[in-house]
């Protein structure tokens, strides 16, 4: 995919630190970013072509540091280390700067060109944080730039960083090769860089969470939101169903008088028309409509953080059972879709809940398997009606 | 006064300084910034009771009480407190 010539440019950073966000705002490529940790297991490529050169960018896994305790940080490091990659953009997250500085010094050690990306700078701004990035370049020898990948911010400045071949200034005399003395290191180095005005976990917040993970409130909450997400996408799903399958079995009728008036022999149109195209108008009918409403409001409830909550609301309930209370989001995401869902349970740290949390999502009624819209179709297809139960795709 | 804790005994709004951390969890909760000497504070504790959320360097992060009692950490600064 990539030519030799190309320049390979690697992005590391924290899990949700938006680094498939850069990656996407960069290349183009569209790849799903999401709201928890772990999304990129194995490694993205994207190319992109910027004032006449061609660079070739990968997304590495996220992690926290390169001393590979977990797969994606081998992955990472393995990546980092052997010197693949002409340059390391490194994404930090502005909102906690310390953290991502633990890992960026980490790789300004270990690699050649490492360029520090401050990510989420619209972020901390709202959160009231306020980062230094001069002095950040200065401490860390290296430079640095500030962007907001969603709004696409910085991007530009990032890409002409790219450009300048040798601006990296090797000053990287004080670090020392300890978890602890980068941990240090970073704390340091961020008290000079960042200036917070109100608390970075803040007020509002704080009620918000109380109230979502709160004792009482809790479950209520859980509850009625997992109703109305079913009651808008079973209720919602039923008229465009309706629509798109009056739509398709329409043709259907039309199909079957063309083929009739070309004479066509009865077990080619029987194969084609009431066999292929009947099921495949069926599935289309019955499967997208849920699919179009559920997966938009599970991402919405992703996006502002309420599924995370759940998980930590509900995680004692999964230990009971030796699984991961993120297994809570893996199932809600079963109900969307299966393949999806299993898919997701990469999300799941530790390899024994995983691997249950795949093999049970299996139990989860995805939405081409809801019985409503379902029952709703069989009215269009008397004829069907014995086979109860149709093929689910998911 | 320095009375030492499991960071698993920290009540809702406490905070506390680590002194050691233990466990299969050491590892990674040394990559998230907890070492000796980090300040953390307890800002959630779930519905059910386990697990809890503690503010770490900036960041929330939620531990089960197998791990977090593997931590122990000096109480102090008490009356202050995290504006929880």
């Amino acid at each position: 995919m990539n030519n030799d010539s190309d320049r390979i440019i690697a992005l590391a950073g924290n899990p949700n630190s938006g680094k498939s966000t850069v990656f996407n705002a960069v290349t183009g490529l569209r790849q799903h970013t999401g709201n928890w940790a772990g999304k990129t297991v194995s490694v993205v490529r994207g190319r992109r072509t910027y004032n006449k050169k061609d660079y070739t960018f990968v997304d590495l896994p996220g992690c926290y540091s390169l001393s590979s305790h977990s797969a994606e940080e081998a992955a990472a490091r393995e990546f980092i280390c052997s010197g693949s990659a002409d340059t390391v953009i490194v994404v930090c997250d502005a909102t906690c700067l310390e953290r991502s500085l633990n890992l960026a010094l980490q790789i300004i050690e270990s690699a050649e060109r490492v360029i520090v990306c401050v990510n989420l700078m619209d972020e901390a701004h709202k959160k009231g944080i306020t980062i230094n990035l001069a002095t950040l370049s200065d401490r860390l020898g290296v430079p640095v730039v500030g962007t907001s990948a969603r709004s696409k911010k910085g991007l530009s400045q990032l890409l002409d960083l790219l450009e300048q071949p040798e601006q990296v200034t090797a000053k990287r005399s004080e670090h020392i090769d300890s978890a602890s003395s980068f941990i240090k290191t970073a704390e340091r180095i961020s008290k000079e860089c960042v200036t917070v005005t109100n608390d970075g976990y803040k007020n509002s917040d704080i009620r918000a969470d109380r109230i979502i993970t709160g004792k009482r409130t809790a479950f209520p909450i859980m509850l009625l939101t997992l109703f109305g997400v079913f009651w808008l996408t079973i209720t919602g799903a039923n008229y465009p169903s309706e629509l798109i399958a009056g739509g398709l079995f329409w043709i259907e009728d039309r199909l079957l008088d063309f083929f009739i008036w070309v004479n066509c022999p009865a077990i080619v149109y029987e194969v084609l028309v009431l066999g292929v195209y009947r099921v495949l108008a069926w599935v289309v009918s019955v499967m997208l409509p849920p699919m179009a409403i559920f997966f938009p409001l599970f991402t919405l409830l992703e996006d502002i953080g309420f599924l995370p909550r759940v998980a930590f609301n509900l995680d004692k309930c999964f230990k009971k059972c030796s699984a991961c209370g993120k297994q809570a989001l893996t199932m809600c995401m079963g109900f969307g879709c299966n393949a999806a869902g299993i898919i997701g349970c990469r999300i799941i740290n530790s390899p024994r809940e995983r691997l249950i949390a795949i093999i049970t999502n299996n139990f989860v009624p995805c939405n081409g398997r809801f019985a409503p819209p379902h029952q709703k179709q069989q009215s269009y297809l008397p004829e069907l009606t014995k086979a109860k139960q149709m093929p689910s795709l998911s | 006064m320095d009375m030492i804790r499991r960071l698993s005994e920290l009540r809702q709004g406490e905070r506390a300084v680590v002194i050691d951390v233990g466990g299969d969890m050491r590892d990674r909760l040394q990559d998230m910034g907890l070492i000796e000497g980090t300040e953390v504070a307890c800002v959630q504790i779930s519905p059910l009771g386990d697990p809890s959320a503690y503010l770490i360097r900036g960041a929330v992060i939620a531990l089960r009480e197998e791990d977090s009692c593997l931590v122990k950490c000096s109480a102090e600064d008490q009356e202050k407190g995290v504006m929880v």
